[in-house]
C-alpha cells in the first residue's frame, strides 16, 4: 500500500513493472473489453518476460489476450474474454483454453465485481442471488492442488440458506479477492497521486482497493490545484496508489474516454494476426519486443491513426470514425 | 405497394424492438440487442431507458456502440458509473428491467450457454463466458434472447448452463431461490418462441413471412409445439427507414 502524496511514486513503465510484478503473482487488470486496458503496462510485462501470472478480471479483452498469447499467464479467474465486434471471444484466450495451455475458472461480471468489493472491504465473501442453478456453481475449473494456495480461495463459491429467513431461501457466497497487484489505465493523476477516472469506472475502484499494490498509468499528470479544485470528480485518494506512470495513449488500441476512441484498424489487424500462431509471433516481435518504449510503439501506430481516433470535443469518442 | 426487401437481421431487430414498451428499463448487450433497443427507442418507445452493465445509464446514442464498453455509451448519460451500480439497477425491486441477450446454445426452458462447446476443461470451442448475462438472467424482471436458429444451438442438453432461464420448467426457477424474472421470448432468424405459462416450455409463437413450420421443426434440436404459431407482421417501411437511417447508418451491425 502506497504512502500519501505522489512523492516517490512517479516512475517509468519499466521501473513500475520491474519493481512490483513478479512471476506467479495474482494480477488484476482494469478496464473492460475494448476500453481503458492498461496496454503499455501489459506490453512491458511481456517484454520483461513475466511468467505464470494468475489473472483475475471481470470482462476483459485486449490486455488479457496479449498477455495470454505471449505466454505470461498460467491461470485466469474471469467472467468474459471478448473484444466486442472485433473478436466476440478473444482469440489467444480461446486458443489457450482449447489447447489446455491455461487453467480457467468462470464467474459472472457481478460475481467478480462483488469479489473485488469484498476484498476492498476486508470481508471474506459477498452474498448474491446470481449463479443459482448455473454451472458456474457446479463446475470447477481449478483442481484441488490449486485451491487454497496463495491468493486462490479454498472454494469457488458456496450456497447457503439465508440466515435471516425461516423459509427456504438459498443464496450464493462468492469469496473475496485480494490480488497482489492491480494495474489500471486512467485519464488523470494529480501531482499528489489523486486518481481521476472519466466516463465509466467499471470495477476499477474496487479492483484497486482490493489489491496489495496498485500501478496506475495515465494520460496526463495534472497539478494539485487542478485535481483538488473539483474533488467530486475524483476516483481514488493517493494513499491507494504505489506507482504512477505517465503514458499518453497508454490504452491503445483500446479506447480512453475523452482522449481517444478504440483503433478499429489495429484491432482488425490484431485479430488476423491472433488467428495464426506464426503471425501472432510476428505481431509480438513487431509491436511488443521490437519496440523499447511506448513512444516508439506510437511512432509505429503513426500520426494518421492517432489523429483519426482522437476524441471529439464534447463527445468523448471520435465522431464518424471508420469502425468496421 | 410491392413486397418490401429486408434482411434477417432487420426482421430480428424490429421484432424484438416491438417487445420493448415505453418506460421499460432495458439492459442492452452487444450486437443485435443494440439494434433492437435503439430501434425501439426511436420508433415507439422514446421513454425507454437503455443501460449497460459497464455502468452507462441512459446515454444519447448518436452512433451505435460496438460493445458495452464503447465510449459511446458514456455520452450524455444521466449517470456514468460502474458494474455494481449497473447490477443494482438490473436487480432493483421497483424497476421493470428487461434484458436483451445473445447465446450460443439454448434449451427448451430458455437456459443459455455462452461459455463452451464440448467438455468444460478441454472444450471444442471456448466462448467468451457469462459476462453480465448470467447475472441479469437471474436478477432482471424479464429477458429476451437472440439466437441463430440451428439444430446444434437449440439443444436437449446444454454443454454448460451459463444463464438460468426457466431452469427445469414449471416453478423450478422460483424454487432455486430466484424471486422474479425469466425468459419471455426467443427471437431467431426464422421466428419467435414464447414460453408456456404453466410448463414454461418453449413453443413457437411466430414464424417470419416466407418461413415454413417444417423449416423451424427441422432446425430445432428438441420437439416443439407449433400449434399456436402465426405469421409475424413484416417490418414496416417506417420501421426499416428508422433502423437503416437513424440506428445504424454506417451498417456496422446490420
Amino acid at each position: 500500500m502506497g504512502r500519501g502524496g505522489g512523492v516517490g511514486k512517479f516512475m517509468t513503465v519499466k521501473e513500475a513493472v520491474s519493481r512490483f510484478i513478479r512471476d506467479g503473482m495474482t494480477i488484476s487488470i482494469g478496464g473492460f473489453t475494448v476500453s481503458r486496458n492498461p496496454m503499455a503496462l501489459a506490453y512491458e510485462i511481456i517484454r520483461q518476460g513475466r511468467k505464470d501470472l494468475h489473472v483475475v478480471c471481470h470482462s476483459h479483452g485486449q490486455a488479457l489476450d496479449v498477455l495470454i498469447g505471449a505466454g505470461c499467464v498460467r491461470r485466469v479467474e474471469i467472467a468474459y474474454g471478448g473484444n466486442g465486434r472485433w473478436a466476440p471471444t478473444c482469440i489467444r484466450f480461446r486458443k489457450a483454453v482449447e489447447r489446455g495451455e491455461i487453467e480457467v475458472e468462470d464467474y459472472s461480471n457481478y460475481q467478480m465485481s462483488l469479489r473485488f468489493l469484498a476484498g476492498a472491504l476486508g470481508i471474506p465473501f459477498m452474498p448474491t442471488k446470481s449463479g443459482l442453478g448455473s454451472d458456474i456453481l457446479k463446475v470447477e475449473g481449478f483442481g484441488p492442488e490449486v485451491r487454497g494456495k496463495g491468493k486462490v480461495s479454498s472454494k469457488k463459491a458456496v450456497v447457503i440458506q439465508n440466515p435471516f429467513e425461516e423459509e427456504e431461501d438459498p443464496i450464493v457466497l462468492v469469496p473475496a479477492l485480494n490480488p497482489d497487484v492491480t494495474i489500471l489505465h486512467v485519464q488523470y493523476v494529480g501531482e499528489d497521486g489523486t486518481v481521476r477516472i472519466k466516463g465509466l469506472t467499471f470495477a476499477d475502484i474496487e479492483q484497486a482497493k482490493a489489491a496489495d499494490v496498485v500501478i496506475v498509468s495515465c494520460e496526463e499528470v495534472v497539478p494539485v490545484e487542478y485535481i483538488r479544485s473539483d474533488p467530486d470528480q475524483n476516483s481514488l485518494p493517493p494513499f491507494f496508489v504505489d506507482a504512477i506512470v505517465r503514458v499518453p495513449y497508454g490504452a491503445h488500441p483500446t479506447a480512453c474516454y475523452g482522449f481517444y476512441d478504440y483503433d478499429a484498424g489495429h484491432l482488425n489487424y490484431y485479430r488476423k494476426a491472433a488467428e495464426d500462431d506464426a503471425a501472432f509471433e510476428n505481431y509480438l516481435r513487431e509491436w511488443v519486443y521490437g519496440v523499447s518504449s511506448h513512444e516508439e510503439y506510437l511512432e509505429k501506430v503513426g500520426v494518421e491513426s492517432l489523429l483519426k481516433i482522437k476524441a471529439s470535443a464534447g463527445r468523448g469518442y471520435a465522431v464518424g470514425l471508420e469502425r468496421k | 405497394m410491392g413486397r418490401m426487401e429486408y434482411s434477417t437481421n432487420e426482421m430480428m431487430a424490429i421484432r424484438a424492438a416491438r417487445l420493448i414498451k415505453d418506460g421499460d428499463i432495458v439492459f442492452v448487450g452487444t450486437g443485435l440487442p443494440m439494434l433492437a433497443a435503439m430501434a425501439a427507442k426511436q420508433i415507439h418507445a422514446p421513454g425507454a431507458i437503455l443501460f449497460f452493465e459497464t455502468g452507462g445509464i441512459d446515454p444519447i446514442l448518436e452512433e451505435i456502440p460496438m460493445c458495452v464498453s464503447d465510449p459511446r455509451v458514456m455520452y450524455w448519460t444521466s449517470l456514468n458509473s460502474g458494474l455494481i451500480e449497473a447490477f443494482s439497477i438490473a436487480a432493483h425491486r421497483r424497476l421493470r428491467t428487461i434484458a436483451l441477450l445473445g447465446a450460443a446454445q439454448i434449451d427448451r426452458y430458455g437456459n443459455l450457454n455462452s461459455t463452451c462447446i464440448g467438455p468444460y476443461h478441454r472444450p471444442k470451442v471456448r466462448l467468451p463466458g457469462s459476462g453480465g448475462a448470467g447475472d441479469v438472467a437471474a436478477l432482471a424482471d424479464a429477458f429476451i434472447v437472440f439466437m441463430r436458429h440451428e439444430k446444434r444451438r437449440f439443444v436437449e442438453k446444454l454443454d454448460y448452463l451459463t444463464s438460468v432461464g426457466w431452469y427445469q420448467g414449471r416453478d423450478s426457477r422460483r424454487k432455486l431461490g430466484l424471486k422474479r424474472g425469466g425468459p419471455i421470448a426467443v427471437i431467431t432468424d426464422l421466428g419467435v418462441f414464447g414460453f408456456d405459462e404453466v410448463t414454461k416450455e418453449m413453443y413457437l409463437a411466430e414464424y417470419y413471412p416466407g418461413i415454413s413450420l417444417e423449416q423451424i421443426i427441422e432446425n430445432t434440436g428438441f420437439e416443439v409445439d407449433t400449434s399456436r404459431a402465426k405469421e409475424t407482421d413484416p417490418p414496416t417501411e417506417e420501421e426499416l427507414k428508422i433502423l437503416r437511417e437513424k440506428v445504424d447508418p454506417q451498417r456496422l451491425i446490420l
